[in-house]
């Protein structure tokens, strides 16, 4: 009976689809009812071919390929986001490099939104679905919820993101950042993550433990708290039904106000808590022991959610936004130290006694530099939220330096751990097909952080410096055009580091292919050190 | 009063509050006496049930005690 329903469902889309795509006013809008269109008539023949087929029974063991979907993807996405980063640096370091016959959708200003999002929605997105879904059957000891409903997650996350990013390039956007796509993108989205909710608290009320493990307490909170940010901060009507241009119902500061809540509490929630969920489940995990405090861990949890939603206006020091709330923001932000620390130290106290593991287990080694670049950069964000820094740092490249020691620092270094501990899991293997690969793509990936952070500090307090710069007579000394100059071999440095965390990633995703494929390698893991 | 003003003088004071007490309250009864056997179960959760879904509390609800049921 259900499938009757289906199918009208996706025959009404396809149809409408179909109509858009006559009816459409701009490129994006006409290429992504294509793409639904398209999707949605597969999906209609697939339904219409499986009706009246005999329902087969559910599996009673784990619903693990949705996760292995979710690991492939994961890291082919982050290859995909790590090589636009590497293009967009170069961009800023070599103009030419914005190709005239590429204009206008190559330039920096279309493929920034496609890097930002390719990186944090696709990659660590997908690392999120695919990881809370492995971590909440292992600790519910339950099944997954909803029978396909997974999939559709899966896939219908996937298909947000490949309508968001086709989207930018043909210049549809609504201008938040990091909340680029637009309404109907937007509406796609509200439905696939009610959907993820759905299978996650789905399998929590069928758990067989009696407790709910700490991860899932921040993993629950990721979702409910994006699906939170994501309606607030959308909200906007359509200029028509066939086209992607929307208006945004707030205006002026209280738009600004509503976007810094989003995008900040997007930090604190979907790259902080989502992430401290994996990081509760896997380094225990992989160094073989408890985490090192329970306790510290449900503190750790109610202080981080109840501080940080209050963080976001430290992004609008100097502007509009009333003094007052500024003043909270930083406040807070300061406050919030506190409780990342707690986190960072129950992490890397979990391997108290395991500690040598360090030198032979490559994997926690990337766990606990991912929580090293956690503690530094949750020091670096409050000390950077008070407002006399922030006068020096804000519109300067140390915010870029900021944000990225800590995406590719924690989220993509816990990231990377998480996929060389699911591969050989999920396939039935040993282990990874190469444990000398993973060294080199930690070192790669290390030294690339370090190359972008070193370069990203050295420009952006020198342009900070050069703009507030005054003569004897209260002139500024510098016109914008020198500080560009003066950048340039920071940014040539920034490139660099990025092309070693790509390659780092290349050797990463080589490294799975051939897990995946053949198997494992080496017999013992190397760096066994010598008697 | 406008809204926004009343919304203001309830959501700094009782509210402000209300949540201070509730995270107090969250810490008090992470350290109640006896919660450490609870809290050492709770946090061996993820070396259990790896392969299979379990049922380690509630046997008589939870199903693979019957998939044991129907095992020869």
């Amino acid at each position: 009976m259900g499938n009757y329903f289906k199918l009208i469902a996706l025959g009404c889309t396809a149809l409408f689809a179909a109509i858009a795509a006559n009816w459409g006013r701009d490129p994006a809008y006409i290429l992504h009812a294509m793409i639904i269109l398209g999707v949605s008539g597969y999906m209609f023949i697939r339904v219409l071919r499986s009706i009246d087929e005999p329902v087969k029974a559910t599996p009673h063991g784990y619903m693990d390929d949705v996760v292995r979907a979710g690991v492939i993807a994961t890291g082919l996405w982050g290859v995909v986001g790590f090589l636009v980063g590497v293009v967009i640096a170069f961009q800023l370091a070599f103009p030419a490099l914005n190709f005239e016959v590429l204009q206008p959708y190559g330039n920096f200003g279309r493929l920034r939104p496609l890097h930002t999002s390719a990186v944090i929605f696709a990659f660590g997105g997908n690392a999120l679905i695919m990881s809370s879904f492995y971590i909440v059957q292992r600790t519910c000891g339950a099944r997954l919820w909803g029978g396909n409903l997974a999939w559709f997650v899966f896939w219908g996350y996937n298909l947000f993101i490949v309508l968001a990013a086709t989207g930018y390039l043909l210049g549809a956007t609504q201008s938040k950042e990091y909340a680029e796509p637009e309404w109907y993108v937007d509406l796609w989205l509200t439905i696939v993550w009610v959907a993820f909710l759905l299978v996650y608290l789905g399998t929590i009320f069928k758990r067989t433990e009696k407790h709910i493990y700490v991860a899932n307490w921040f993993l629950l909170s990721f979702i409910i708290t994006v699906a939170m940010l994501h309606i607030v901060n959308n909200i906007s009507i359509p200029v028509s039904i066939w086209g992607s241009k929307s208006v945004q119902i707030f205006g002026g500061v209280q738009d600004a106000m509503t976007q810094w809540w989003y995008g900040h509490n997007a930090v604190g929630f979907f790259l902080t808590a989502g992430f401290l969920g994996m990081m509760y489940y896997f380094v225990p995990k992989q160094a073989g022991r408890p985490v090192y405090s329970y306790k510290l861990s449900i503190i750790h949890f109610w202080a981080l959610i109840f501080l940080y939603i209050w963080a976001g206006p430290h992004h609008l020091h100097y502007t509009a936004l009333p003094d007052w709330a500024s003043t909270l923001g930083m406040v807070f932000s300061i406050i919030l130290w506190m409780p990342s620390w707690g986190g960072m130290i129950n992490g890397l106290m979990t391997l108290q006694g395991a500690w040598d593991k360090l030198r032979t287990d490559p994997v926690l080694r990337m766990f606990v530099i991912s929580l090293a670049f956690y503690g530094m950069s949750t020091f670096e964000g409050p000390m950077m939220s008070i407002r006399a820094v922030n006068s020096l740092s804000h519109y300067t490249d140390w915010t870029i330096g900021h944000v990225h020691s800590g995406a590719l620092g924690w989220n993509g270094m816990i990231t990377f751990g998480a996929l060389y501990f699911l591969t050989p899991k999920l396939w039935g293997r040993a282990q990874m097909h190469s444990m000398s690969a993973i060294n080199w793509h930690f070192w790669l990936a290390t030294i690339g952080i370090i190359l972008y952070a070193a370069s990203m500090w050295v420009t952006g307090i020198m342009e900070g410096l050069m703009w507030r710069e005054v003569d004897a007579n209260g002139f500024l000394v510098n016109s914008f055009a020198d500080t560009v100059s003066a950048k340039f071999p920071m940014y040539v440095v920034r490139g660099l580091g990025g092309v070693l965390y790509l390659t780092g990633a290349l050797i990463m995703v080589w490294n799975m292919f051939m897990t995946i494929w053949g198997g494992a390698r080496v017999a013992a893991p190397v760096g066994i050190p010598a008697e | 009063m406008d809204t926004y003003s009343i919304l203001r003088e309830i959501a700094d004071s009782w509210v402000l509050l209300a949540m201070f007490l509730f995270f107090v309250g969250v810490v008090v009864w992470v350290f109640r006496p006896g919660s450490r056997p609870v809290h050492q179960d709770i946090a061996d959760i993820p070396f259990r049930n790896d392969d299979t879904p379990g049922c380690a509390n509630n046997c008589a609800s939870c199903m693979c005690s019957k998939i044991k049921e129907l095992q020869p």
